[in-house]
């Protein structure tokens, strides 16, 4: 809601200050979004006829004025080319200051110019800041005094308001609107614009019937005949009609306009010479269309209440006026439609159509259906005024209104819900100066009091809807902000489960950056890295590459890294944990789940370019599969994973693993197959693992070992083998069949090379001996040795390396 | 043999002037070794009556343990000489830079979420999450926005298919936490929330976070004292000014908007919207499951990008989701 302050002043006017209005419009939940100065400042600059002009005698462009400045006659040299005589314009008188470049101010000083004195300077809208225009001088309205200041003739001491307002109070879309509220909280005096009736002087009406009750409740209609439809709309009007944003088109419509923004009330007029027949208004029909004033012809549906005469539907009610009905300025005779149409009947229709209207964004919050009468005198006797014409009796059709039902507010609830005792003789004065009827009930802790809302207040239907306006008018920045006493129980987090937090602390330390990425994504990542085709669709994207829902994090995480890589940052390690989206027929709605679907948290990591940071000291080595495998173990910890050779759509399908903890799949480890890599623009190859959340959460506790106090042995045992043996299997054989003095077994070299036959490597493993109860000796040693070569022997066929 | 003493002065500067330890024996076989002048002094004892024998071996003897203290004195200072000239051999350029394993960090945005989480759990809240593809009851109408209600136009709703919806708000946390948990219901619901908007200033998907207090008798103004004293822990000062303005939510009546302004600093005394919030509507609590009558509280949501923003000093909303990580390492 825009609006002139002038115009708001016009109907009430408190002793504050613009910069106190504002504060006070804010504070009251009327959120003052700006308030801008109509122009900027400015100083002596006056309304000055032009006598009349000769060529400058030593410059072709420039002429040379004779103005009257207000009894005063000066000589302007002035270079506009639009100067007639006669024309009032703005003069700078000499010692007037007008703004200059980026907010700088210019004082005007006698001048002259090629040889000829100048007493001041005829400006332009833009040399005093009120517009682009430099097209040649402004051009004054007749009616302008010449030798006023041109700010009171064009009332420029004025600021524009722009009032964000909640959909709750659609009572505040109107000047008068604001104004109520003003009075309310300042006391200051409502003195609403004149709406006493305009004697009819013909009989002239149009038959209007209401066949949809549910969709109009009211139709108030006038004939007004022989209007001059060609009226130049007057300037006070022009003026805050542009300073409510709202354009100007011809006398008829802008009369329309300035009462909606004035009473809140919307009107519609029609020619009445192209209306066919009575206007019924009913519900649509599906099949029919209507042709729209914005050029749109839109189909109707059984939902969407239409305006129709004899012809078919020639509007949509409460939204907009049709094409073949409007007012023009060819309109002799005109019609003025003030309905009522329900908020429900209105509600979302618009939008539907994809797009709005300033009687829909009105009707679909609830319009005062008590000011029909009120709005169609307003117009009337502003058309009568400036086009003339002939208005007939109101024609005033009543189908249903809204209910009012008295609405109860116990005081001692209020004083609970706010916190704060707020006596009921304020309550009451808060009410009183609402304009809310409240009637006082009751006695002691059962005091109440019963309001009935007023026609143009849709916000008040339960109790709390007056609490609220309790709340308000006592002033929110009154009531205190104290810490509320509570007992103090404690809350502890699991010890036995991981936060998300803590895994992203173990994944920053491990060297990866956190990023967060959309969860919608590109269609293309999800098949390409997901083999995914059937992915959750985004039905209104706002961008084709934002048009599925994710089942990976890993194309959020590889953009990240073609993002730093085309910055030339050579080395990447990035992480993310977020949720993706799943189908699962199985899934049933939850305390916390969506039926037809999973969303479960995942954590994925990226890694690219070397292995640490060049530096000096340290030799160079891209990452690979095994440096990532380290990190992700590491994550893991104190879990532990087993690693299977596997292929997925994402990964080169002989460096990729699916992650297995506790017996179950867990997620996916894998070099970035070279095609997306390719496809991605990354220039060398990237590690990528994905886990889901949950098992890498469920950490457990510390579960104790004895240690021994007794030294521990170490073997060392190198073996050749066929090199496709899996040393995961190598070594789960070893665990499994080693006694229990093996406290642990690892691979710690591997070889392939001078000295081993092809097709095979060397394996060296590590076992560490340990009995807490005896110390142990070589031969025990020995033993261990013996029985891991021939596990290793008669399993894979290994031999001791010699 | 009556100069003994000269031939310890002698054997002294020697010593001294032995400036390894090969030249050390050399000067130590002079006097020490078998033809040694001290060694050819006992020898000559023989020669002597037993009384002079006796007096003349005991001061040989004793030249003889001068020269030998003289000579470990000089053999350890050798020693520590040459084992220091090796230390210094060993000098490192302590000015090169130390080996680095580089640090990762943890997102702005998470490191807010987290902070928020310690400082509501530190007077008891839980902290609770839950789906972001939402069903159309849990995300509009449990919290009182029937279809076409106005307020429904506040939010740009992206759909997906099966009449679903990505949550526009972490307020549907509300009502599943709730519906599940008995009073009293102390919760924030920190996460994931979506709306079709993308400028300078709006992002698609962004960061909310939901809190929840349901009890006998929660009022407005508990909410004012929690969520102002909330914003001096978060900020870390009471330079702070916090102000509450009405304003209207389908969920929550009466409804503010909380504001605040610095009173120091770059933005100081600017008024900055940082969080929906109000008492929860009693539709809302009866979808709940609970009766207004008896259970009343407050209901609040912030975002958590803009208290990033205001934490760090981070101007620019697109930083948070491009992922360079020129900016996120910034946060290590």
């Amino acid at each position: 809601m825009q609006f002139s302050e002038r115009w708001l002043r016009s109907i009430v006017d408190p002793n504050l200050s613009t910069a106190e209005l504002s504060h006070l419009l804010t504070m009251s939940g009327l959120e003052v979004e700006a308030c801008d100065p109509v122009a900027p400042d400015f100083a002596g600059v006056v309304v000055a006829r032009v006598l009349d002009y000769e060529k400058h005698p030593n410059a072709d462009r420039l002429k040379v004025c004779r103005v009257d400045a207000g009894g005063e006659i000066l000589k302007i040299v002035c270079g506009a080319p639009n100067v007639v005589e006669g024309m009032k314009v703005p003069l700078a008188r000499v010692g007037a200051s007008v703004p200059g470049a980026d907010g700088a101010v210019v004082e005007i000083r006698r001048a002259t110019m090629r040889g000829v004195d100048s007493e001041g300077m005829l400006c332009s809208a833009r040399e005093l800041g009120l517009s682009d225009d430099h097209g040649g001088l402004l051009v004054l309205p007749d009616e302008a005094m010449v030798g006023a200041d041109v700010r009171d003739a064009l009332a420029l001491d004025d600021h524009i308001f722009t009032v964000k307002l909640t959909p709750n109070r659609a009572d505040c879309l109107s000047v008068l609107g604001i104004a109520r509220e003003v009075a309310a909280l300042t006391g200051a005096a409502l003195v609403p614009p004149p709406t006493s009736p305009v004697a009819s002087t013909t009989d002239a009406t149009h038959p209007v019937r209401i066949a949809s009750p549910a969709g109009c409740g009211r139709f108030t209609g006038r004939v007004i005949r022989n209007v001059n439809a060609n009226a130049a709309t007057p300037e006070w009007m022009r003026e805050r009609l542009e300073r409510a944003g709202q354009r100007c088109i011809s006398i008829l419509v802008d009369v329309t306009n300035y009462v909606m923004l004035e009473l809140g009330r919307p009107l519609h007029v029609y020619d009445a010479d192209k209306l066919r027949g009575p206007v019924v208004v009913r519900f649509g029909h599906e099949g029919e269309s209507v042709a729209l004033l914005n050029g749109q012809t839109v189909p109707l549906a059984d939902d969407v209440v239409a305006i129709t005469d004899d012809s078919g539907p020639i509007g949509l009610a409460g939204i907009m006026g049709g094409e073949s009905t409007k007012a023009d300025l060819d309109t002799r005779h005109c019609f003025l439609e003030a309905a009522f149409f329900f908020p429900d009947a209105i509600a979302g229709r618009a939008r539907r159509y994809n797009f709005g209207s300033d009687a829909s964004h009105r009707f679909e919050r609830g319009v005062d259906f008590d000011n029909n009468l009120a709005g169609i005198e307003r117009a009337t006797r502003l058309i009568v005024d400036i086009c003339g014409g002939e208005p007939g009796p109101v024609t005033d059709v009543i189908a249903e209104l809204p209910a009012r039902p008295p609405v109860r507010m116990r005081v001692a609830r209020a004083q609970k819900i706010i916190g704060v005792p707020i006596p009921a003789d304020e309550m009451a004065g808060i009410f009183s100066r609402l304009g809310l009827p409240a009637e006082r009930v009751g006695s002691g802790p059962d005091q109440a009091f019963v309001v009935t809302p007023p026609s143009y207040r849709f916000d008040l239907v339960i109790e709390e809807d007056l609490i609220e306006e309790v709340a308000r008018v006592h002033g929110f920045e009154r009531i205190p902000a104290e810490p509320p006493r509570a007992p103090a129980a404690m809350y502890a987090l699991p010890e036995a489960l991981r936060s998300l937090h803590e895994i992203r602390d173990r994944m920053a330390d491990l060297g990866y950056h956190e990023t967060i990425n959309f969860s919608f994504v590109d269609a293309a990542w999800e098949a390409d890295l997901a083999g995914s085709s059937d992915p959750i669709r985004v039905l209104n994207p706002i961008a084709s590459q934002m048009s599925v829902m994710r089942t990976t994090l890993l194309g959020g995480l590889l953009s990240v890294i073609r993002y730093n890589a085309n910055r030339k940052l050579p080395r990447v390690r990035v992480f993310e944990v977020g949720r993706v989206f799943l189908r699962d027929a199985t899934a049933q709605d939850g305390p916390l789940g969506v039926a037809g679907l999973t969303q479960p948290m995942r954590v994925a990591g990226a890694a690219w370019g070397p292995v640490v940071d060049e530096q000096w000291g340290v030799p160079a080595r891209p990452v690979d599969f095994h440096d990532a495998k380290g990190d992700l173990e590491s994550l893991l910890d104190p879990l532990s994973a087993t690693f299977e050779a596997a292929v997925h759509p994402a990964l080169h399908p002989g460096r990729s693993a699916r992650v297995i903890i506790d017996g179950r799949p867990a997620g996916w480890i894998g070099e970035l197959h070279p095609r997306w890599q390719q496809s991605f623009g990354i220039p060398s190859p990237v590690v990528v693992f994905e886990l889901d959340a949950e098992p890498l959460q469920a950490r457990g506790l510390p579960a104790l070992q004895e240690v021994s106090k007794l030294p521990g042995l170490r073997r060392d045992v190198a073996v050749l083998a066929d090199e496709h043996i899996p040393a995961g299997a190598m070594l789960e054989r070893l665990r499994e069949g080693l006694p229990p003095i093996v406290e642990n077994v690892e691979v710690f070299d591997v070889y392939r090379g001078k000295g081993v036959e092809n097709g095979k490597r060397s394996l060296a493993f590590r076992m560490l001996m340990q009995d807490t109860r005896r110390t142990l000796t070589d031969a025990d040693a020995d033993e261990v040795v013996a029985t891991a070569l021939s596990l290793l022997e008669q399993s894979f066929g290994a031999k001791l390396r010699t | 043999m009556d100069d003994l003493d000269g031939v310890v002065a002698e054997a002294l500067d020697v010593f001294a002037a032995a400036g390894d330890p090969a030249s050390l024996e050399q000067g130590k076989a002079r006097y020490l070794g078998k033809a040694g002048r001290l060694t050819e002094a006992l020898k000559s004892l023989g020669k002597l009556d037993p009384a002079e024998r006796r007096e003349a071996g005991a001061r040989i003897n004793a030249a003889k343990e001068r020269i030998e203290g003289a000579l470990a004195a000089r053999r350890d200072a050798l020693l520590e000489a040459e084992f220091e000239a090796r230390l210094r051999g060993e000098a490192v350029d302590v000015t090169l830079p130390g080996r680095m394993r580089a640090r990762g960090s943890v997102h702005p945005v998470i490191r807010t979420w987290r902070r928020v989480e310690d400082i509501f759990r530190s007077i008891g809240f839980a902290v609770a999450d839950g789906p972001e593809i939402e069903t159309d009851w849990y995300n509009f109408t449990a919290l009182n926005q029937p279809e076409n209600h106005p307020a429904r136009s506040m939010h740009d709703t992206f759909y997906v298919e099966g009449g679903l919806l990505l949550r526009t708000h972490t307020s549907p946390m509300q009502v599943r936490y709730a519906r599940t948990h008995e009073p009293p219901i102390k919760v924030i619901a920190p996460g994931r929330t979506y709306r079709v908007d993308s400028d300078a200033t709006h992002s698609p998907m962004f960061h909310q976070v939901e809190g929840l207090w349901i009890d006998e008798n929660i009022s407005f103004a508990d909410l004012k004292g929690v969520y102002t004293d909330f914003l001096r822990r978060f900020f870390e000062t009471d330079q702070l000014d916090v102000r509450f303005r009405p304003s209207f939510f389908p969920f929550t009546e009466p409804s503010a908007e909380i504001d605040m302004a610095f009173s120091s600093g770059p933005l100081k005394g600017r008024w900055l919207e940082i969080s929906g919030s109000g008492q929860v509507h009693p539709q809302v609590i009866r979808n709940f499951g609970l009766d207004p009558e008896r259970h009343v509280g407050f209901a609040f949501g912030s975002g958590l990008e803009r208290l990033t923003m205001l934490r760090y000093g981070v101007g620019d909303l697109r930083l948070f989701f491009e992922g360079d990580v020129r900016f996120l390492e910034q946060f290590a």
